[in-house]
């Protein structure tokens, strides 16, 4: 098994999800299938096939330094929770 | 025990584009709340990052200027954490592979004394927006505007050892980036941030010691301050035998201390990864020589071409090339007059006492360089003395008329006629025949008190050369 309940607790923390208790071995079997699944690519015959840099087909996509109206709170905030006059409001962060 | 302090600084400024790094709004300071959003800089789902290439243009010239090695391919990653200014969920930010590498600048660190400060790394990343707390609700308030505007972090190695060479390196660090004009350098309003790393290891000790980062280091001041502070901080915990803990602190400067940021501390997993939506950035030579091309005299060569040219100290050179803006209005009013020695020294004095009581900029300064040069040309040429230039400098402030007007409207023109001083010499020594006396029995000390009489006759007009000589052949 790669992946461990420790390191399914651990990453579900670190991506603010709550997991159920009785799902964490669960996730661990899969995640773990998935990595060996991924290890089975070390396996393959790459002999004669050319390196490739990245997975992009194309390289520096840029824009001018031109700016666009923007939309504004009135669509940025559209879809908000809570709001007050064209803030966001959040639980009270200390900062 | 004695303890060398290990430090290094991590620099964010913001670059000078008018759009933020990956979409077009406007990265303006100070727009209502969440008015330069869109889309893209606020994450919502199936929008599309672009990078701006200004911005790019601008950390070439930041990692020229550094003495940095450029990149030919750089990529941008995402940086995880969670935090209610960044709605993406994530930082695109330059990781693995930063646009630029291996640089250094050097710093004064005493009078004719060089230090070289190595740069580690300097990466491309976007703001984060900005939290208003309310004290009084439990809420905050968020503004994103900040969000996805382009920032540089320059990152420095750990080779500064005082909270001098911190503020040096800081100082010197910031007058490239204003010179070079990638970044304002604005320190309030948040365009010039920066984070110290700090050490302590028993002097001769070649082990790092355990560091504290520090931030909320707004000003010049503060970032010395708090070093300082750290510094005795760290030494008093290793004297008790204890261990200084890894964490980041915050700096308090109303109190003058360093506080723990408990609570931010436990996801320092970012979970660094590729981001998929942005393609690798090639950099290529044509790219590099054209910024090259583009480039400013920088402040250290600025510095060494005063010291030939106007034949200026070493100390007064550093001055007035601590900014671009100042060195401009030196040599604006040095062109003017063949004594530059003396455009150094007014500026130094009078016209930077005036910034500074003005609160104001040089460049927004009231008496122009241009304003200035005539009147020292006025000086120069004997038209009036130093007294009288004051006298105008002072009337230059509120007033828009020349310095030539100002001296006729006020009278201040220089009395060089020889007969002319001659009358008033021989009348003030006629009137003071006590001191007459007594200066020719030696004590020679009353050549001032004469010199005083015969300005205060003339209301300051006398030129000073002339009655020197007069008075010296009289007595
Ligand atoms: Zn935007």
């Amino acid at each position: 098994m790669k992946i461990s309940r420790k390191d399914v607790e651990y990453i579900a923390h670190l991506a603010r999800l709550e997991v159920d208790d009785l799902l964490v071995d669960k996730f661990a079997d899969q995640i773990s299938n998935i990595l060996e699944y991924i290890d089975k690519l070390k396996d393959a015959d790459v002999s004669g096939a050319e390196l490739m840099s990245g997975a992009a087909f194309q390289n520096n996509v840029m824009r001018e330094d031109i700016v666009k109206v923007s939309p504004g709170p009135d669509v940025t905030l559209s879809d908000a929770p809570e709001r007050d006059e064209d803030f966001y409001v959040v639980p009270r962060v200390v900062g | 025990m004695q303890y060398e302090p290990v430090i290094g600084l991590e620099v964010h400024a913001q670059l000078k584009t008018e759009t933020k790094i990956f979409c077009g709004c406007s990265t303006k300071f100070g727009a209502p709340p969440n008015a330069n959003t869109c889309p893209v800089c606020t994450g919502m789902p199936g929008v599309l990052p672009v990078l701006n290439k200004k911005a790019v243009t601008f950390a070439i010239k930041s990692a020229i200027a550094t003495n940095c090695t450029i990149a030919r391919e750089s990529r941008f990653d995402r940086k995880n954490y969670f935090y209610p200014d960044l709605p993406k969920g994530y930082q695109i930010s330059q990781y693995a592979y930063p646009i630029a590498e291996h640089g250094h600048l050097s710093i004064e660190i005493e009078e004719g004394l060089e230090k070289i400060i190595g740069i580690t790394r300097i990466h491309m990343e976007e703001d984060a927006g900005k939290l208003i707390h309310e004290p009084r609700r439990d809420r905050s308030m968020v503004d994103l505007n900040r969000t996805g505007v382009p920032l540089v972090e320059i990152v420095s190695e750990p080779d500064i050892r005082s909270p001098a060479e911190a503020a040096a390196y800081l100082k010197k660090l910031h007058a490239i980036l204003r010179y070079i004009d990638v970044c304002d350098g604005n320190m309030e309003q948040g365009s010039f941030r920066c984070d110290a790393n700090i050490s302590l290891r028993p002097l001769g000790e070649e082990k790092f010691g355990t560091r504290t980062e520090l931030k909320n280091l707004n000003s010049f001041k503060h970032v010395e301050k708090a070093i300082q502070y750290e510094i005795q901080r760290q030494a008093y915990i290793l004297d008790e035998g204890k261990n200084v803990i890894q964490e980041t602190r915050l700096w308090d400067p109303a109190k003058n201390i360093t506080k723990s940021m408990r609570g931010k501390e436990d996801a320092h997993d970012y979970r660094y990864f590729p981001d998929p939506d942005l393609v690798p950035l090639i950099v290529d030579d044509e790219w590099i020589n054209s910024v090259k091309a583009d480039m400013p005299e920088l402040p250290d060569e600025k510095k060494m071409r005063f010291i030939k040219e106007y034949a200026l100290t070493d100390y007064d050179a550093a001055v007035l090339t601590s900014s671009r803006e100042l060195a401009d209005y030196f040599e604006e009013t040095a062109k003017k007059i063949s004594d530059k020695k003396l455009a150094a020294n007014w500026i130094m004095g009078p016209v930077m006492g005036l910034v500074k009581s003005e609160g104001n900029a040089i460049e927004t300064l009231p008496v122009s360089s241009a304003s200035l040069g005539e009147l020292l040309q006025l000086l120069e040429n004997n038209t009036i003395n130093a007294n009288g230039a004051k006298i105008v400098f002072e009337k230059l402030v509120n007033s828009d008329q020349s310095p030539a007007s100002l001296v006729k409207d006020m009278g201040l023109e220089q009395v060089s006629d020889q007969s002319e001083l001659e009358g008033v010499v021989d009348e003030i020594l006629e009137a003071n025949p006590a001191e007459l006396n007594s200066y020719r029995e030696g004590k020679t000390k009353l050549f001032s008190f004469f010199m005083g009489q015969i300005m205060k006759k003339t209301k300051g007009k006398a030129d000073p050369k002339i009655i020197t000589e007069l008075l010296k052949k009289k007595l």
